[in-house]
């Protein structure tokens, strides 16, 4: 094949994955501009959201509907989830605790959702079915444009909705300064439950890309892709929301690349398998380059 | 000063009764027909559990430094002693009687020194970094161990010259004497127990209470952080050593995966950041535990988790806090001498100290 062509569909490619970090990445980064607290669980919730989709494709495919429409339960379900692990462990834990007790109850609310899903569903992977049929266009598959454009469009809202709506503002004073949010009538715990509901919605279309993409759920699915987002959300600088969208896209497209060419540019000494690792390390030289990341900085937006 | 000094020597003769008294409850446990191989493998388990759990405790309790990545430097020790070991008895040196017990303690040693060289290459860059942004630039390096482990070719198969990359490294002797294990695990904890009470120990404590206060004391904060976490590598590298000759003979890079980091960063957390007898307890007990609780296995995690919650939720110091186990206080307590000091002042200062950060 055409090398040209190839890169061409690489990077595609990276594209697709890119958009899904980001949108992962986003979650992050929200809840980290706003409470400080890298929350773990994060990546859990895109397995929350796969399961949803598991059982309510069915459902919608026997009710006629489109398959796709399943994403609106998988939505609701993640929003829920994240609202009450906010509720029920980190805000209780961050009122009387530490910045480490509120590191290590997300670790342990992490477990706590992927064992807990594994009890509930079993350690095999589950099939989800076909989400969208769609034709290829051109070399591409129709899935992964769909992927793209769909990322590209949840990015434009939540951008608009951070800089336009009153909510979005209230989330921008309360990650600038609680204290002074409050005495400007923002109301601060509600602010922060509409982000840990608002970044799990995010998390919940991901998993449909996902979805689409696999079409099928583990429960182990959100730890590697949710430590991915984190590190593209690093990458682009935490706290701030383009940030995690170019952190996203730059990580999905270095892995795709890396998978495809670093055989050939090392002459074999490292291989395709050391993808991770390669990941890990454009995290490890970021955070000692500089740890604000690319757009991070004190004048940056944060979120 | 008189008192002090009689206090100590009384306290060494003590523990020493204490170990030797453990070491005839081993031997009547070898002796009894309680010792078939699954409870001996138990107890391997709680021995390198325990080396673990303690080390990890140095830079995540003492130090307040928080690590996700030290199985990394587990498997390190793990894959390194292999090797070692490996390499002897290819080299025709005889693994049984004396010679075995050589070449087991030289293949930890070896374990341990490599798994510090690495802690010391992680650390000297990681602890630029502090709190949440620490504890996810341990997590990669712990990951890219594991990557970089699993991708050369004598770290699997049957290892050096034949070695297949990516396959579970097999053939490890069995080097599962109860007698050493339990003893190089009481060393390691001595060890670790003296490092912790050393001016060195005291200056990690100062940094974990406030970093700025002690840097302005006079202590060198980074000399004192590298030293801590490589200290701690070492002693993970020790685990892994043990780990890797406990008696299957077999090693792969998926007993070293994040999972199992944050499984000994819970034992430490519910054991009480600081206290190394929490994490012995927590050690034996979580190790314990699901054995005895086989019928709730799926549900271990589970458990764990939401323990580690409620735990956060109430008691957010751990079980023990920074209280240590004294054979000495403990008989005193018997005889009905009132304990010298409550240790609980210094846990609540830690609290007040982190709230502000």
């Amino acid at each position: 094949m055409n090398p040209f062509i190839l890169f061409i569909q690489q990077l595609v490619n990276g594209l697709r994955v890119g958009s899904i970090y980001a949108l992962v990445a986003l979650g992050y980064t929200m809840v980290y501009g706003i409470i400080r607290l890298i929350n773990f669980a994060h990546g859990d919730f895109i397995m929350v959201g796969g399961y949803t989709l598991a059982f309510t494709v069915p459902l919608m495919v026997a009710a006629g509907m489109p398959a796709w429409l399943a994403v609106v339960a998988a939505i609701i379900t993640c929003a829920i989830t994240g609202v009450l692990v906010e509720k029920l462990a980190y805000s209780p834990v961050r009122r009387r605790g530490n910045r480490m007790s509120s590191l290590i109850t997300a670790i342990a609310m992490s477990l706590l959702l992927e064992n807990g899903a594994q009890v509930l569903f079993g350690a095999n992977p589950r099939g989800v079915g076909t989400l969208f049929t769609l034709p290829n266009i051109g070399m591409f598959s129709g899935t992964t444009l769909l992927t793209i454009v769909l990322g590209a469009l949840v990015m434009v809202a939540l951008q608009l909705f951070v800089n336009k709506t009153k909510m979005g503002r209230g989330m921008r004073a309360v990650s600038e300064d609680k204290e002074a949010a409050t005495l400007m009538g923002v109301h601060v715990n509600r602010t922060i439950a509409i982000t840990f509901a608002v970044g799990s919605a995010l998390a919940a279309v991901a998993s449909l890309m996902y979805c689409a993409q696999y079409n099928q759920v583990t429960t182990t699915m959100g730890s590697m892709l949710g430590l991915k987002a984190f590190v593209a959300a690093v990458l682009g600088g935490i706290g701030v929301v383009p940030g995690a969208m170019l952190g996203g896209i730059l990580i999905g497209v270095v892995e795709s690349l890396s998978k495809a060419y670093i055989g050939t540019l090392t002459g074999g000494v490292i291989t395709s398998a050391f993808s991770d690792a390669i990941v890990f390390a454009i995290l490890i030289v970021v955070l000692l380059v500089k740890p604000a990341g690319i757009l991070g900085s004190n004048a940056g937006e944060k979120v | 000063m008189m008192k002090l000094k009689k206090d100590s020597q009384k306290g060494t003769l003590l523990n020493f009764a204490g170990i030797a008294v453990l070491f005839a409850a081993l031997l009547v446990f070898q002796q009894s027909s309680l010792a078939t191989p699954y409870m001996r493998g138990i107890l391997i388990q709680c021995c390198y559990v325990i080396i673990m759990v303690t080390s990890l405790n140095i830079p995540n309790g003492f130090m307040g430094q928080f690590s996700l990545g030290h199985v990394g430097f587990m498997a390190v020790g793990a894959y390194t002693s292999a090797l070692v070991t490996k390499a002897l008895v290819q080299a025709g040196v005889p693994y049984t009687g004396l010679p075995g017990y050589a070449m087991f303690l030289i293949a930890v040693l070896v374990g341990a020194l490599m798994a510090g060289l690495f802690g010391l290459m992680v650390s000297v860059p990681a602890l630029r970094l502090r709190g949440d942004y620490l504890a996810i630039i341990t997590l990669g390096f712990g990951e890219i161990i594991r990557v970089i482990i699993q991708n050369i070719p004598i770290a699997g198969g049957k290892g050096l010259a034949e070695g297949q990359a990516g396959q579970p490294l097999i053939g490890i002797k069995n080097f599962s004497n109860m007698y050493a294990i339990v003893g190089l695990t009481i060393v390691c904890v001595a060890l670790m127990y003296a490092f912790v009470r050393s001016k060195y120990g005291r200056a990690i404590k100062a940094i974990r209470d406030d970093e700025i206060a002690s840097e302005a004391a006079g202590i060198n904060t980074t000399y004192y952080k590298v030293l801590a976490f490589t200290v701690s590598a070492f002693f993970a590298g020790v685990a892994g050593a043990v780990f890797a000759h406990r008696g299957l003979g077999t090693l792969q890079t998926s007993d070293f995966t994040f999972v199992k980091s944050t499984e000994y960063v819970l034992m430490v957390v519910l054991g009480g950041m600081g206290s190394l007898t929490g994490s012995i307890i927590s050690a034996v007990v979580l190790s314990i535990l699901p054995e005895a609780l086989r019928a709730f296995a799926q549900y271990r995690m589970l458990i764990y988790a939401f323990l580690l919650v409620l735990m956060m939720l109430f008691r957010p110091i751990g079980l023990c806090g920074t209280w240590e186990f004294s054979l000495l206080d403990t008989l005193r307590g018997i005889r009905g001498h009132k304990p010298k000091k409550p240790q609980a002042p210094a846990a609540v200062k830690r609290e007040e100290v982190s709230e502000d950060a």
